[in-house]
């Protein structure tokens, strides 16, 4: 799947992406000197971050272009996921994930 | 380092180093997918050591790979570690001052965060987040470099199931606050909105499209406050 797109773009999108990630890590501590948030903003914050990071994981395991990634890596991540459930460590989580999708895919399973 | 292994004690040391190991390993599926997708080697290496926050830089190979344009991968990535605003506010005191403070402010992640609110003490709390910090910015950067030489050398890295590694990590450090039934149906609501728009939206988009569902949130949070 090589696709080609115009790399300078790519290069100046990413560094304004380390820069506003800085800024943002930046402003945390900044402000806590300064303002007291409202409870109500922090949590929302705290809320949409767990909602972007959710979709994030629904998409990521299950989509791939604009159709179905395929059964293997969705069940190599219910696998991870059922793991860390159970309260596995964070090397098995991601070492099972990997294993059940490329054992999978050696099976015949897309 | 050593005196960092020595305030923690061998049990978090174990469990830091274990996740900072894990975090090289989904390096590797990085730096694999990033060229793959036809990025030159050395872009998820530099993009790993500068933005060291997995989940943006994801979505940000993921966006325009599929065709996307920089502009959109900036505007998601961005939003994703927006988080990063309330990390800043939840931990004490552990960042240090002058240049040690810009470096411990790149350091936040949700691990280092996650890992130094665990730690009683201000002493074993900075311990942990450095550590862990310090450990990530080796690990993630030559993770990648590994996994874009694995990518460059293996045609087909999902025959590894590299690619299934990244949504299991985001899910394993998401499941905690799915304790929280209001931020759970939230959460999944979004999801929803996210996997039924991937087929029409450009990629990027339907993730953050999931922030529609916040309103089923703030709904149940405000009655609860008001009860």
């Amino acid at each position: 799947m090589s696709s080609s797109f115009p790399l300078l773009p790519a290069l100046a999108a990413m560094s304004a992406l380390a820069a506003g990630t800085f800024l943002l890590r930046l402003s945390g501590p900044a402000l806590r000197a300064k303002v007291t948030f409202p409870k109500q903003v922090e949590r929302l914050l705290e809320v949409s971050a767990v909602v972007l990071l959710a979709a994030l994981t629904a998409t990521a395991a299950l989509t791939g272009g604009d159709g179905f990634a395929g059964a293997a890596r969705a069940l190599g991540v219910l696998v991870g996921g059922v793991l860390a459930w159970r309260r596995a460590p964070f090397l098995v989580v991601v070492l099972a994930a990997a294993g059940t999708a490329a054992l999978l895919r050696l099976a015949g399973v897309p | 380092m050593r005196t960092l292994w020595e305030t923690l004690g061998k049990g978090p040391s174990r469990d830091i180093a274990l996740v900072c190991l894990a975090v090289g390993v989904i390096g590797l599926s990085y730096g694999a997918i990033a060229v793959t997708s036809g990025f030159p080697w050395w872009f998820p290496v530099l993009m790993g050591a500068l933005v060291l926050a997995a989940s943006s830089e994801f979505l940000f190979v993921g966006i325009i790979a599929a065709g996307g344009s920089p502009i959109a991968a900036l505007l998601a990535g961005l939003l994703v570690n927006a988080r990063h605003l309330p990390f800043g506010l939840a931990v004490p005191d552990v960042l240090g001052r002058g240049w040690r403070g810009l470096l411990g402010t790149h350091l936040m992640n949700d691990e280092t965060v996650v890992f130094a609110i665990a730690q009683e003490g201000i002493a074993r709390k900075r311990a942990a987040y450095w550590a862990c910090g310090l450990g990530i910015l080796a690990c993630w950067p030559v993770g990648a470099a590994l996994g874009a030489l694995l990518g460059s050398v293996v045609r087909d890295t999902d025959a590894l199931g590299l690619d299934a590694m990244f949504p299991a990590v985001i899910l394993a450090l998401i499941l905690p606050a799915m304790k929280d039934r209001a931020l759970r149906r939230t959460a999944l609501a979004g999801s929803a909105i996210a996997l039924a728009l991937t087929a029409f939206l450009p990629a990027g988009l339907p993730v953050l499209a999931a922030l529609a569902a916040l309103p089923l949130f703030r709904t149940k949070n405000l009655e609860g406050a008001a009860r």
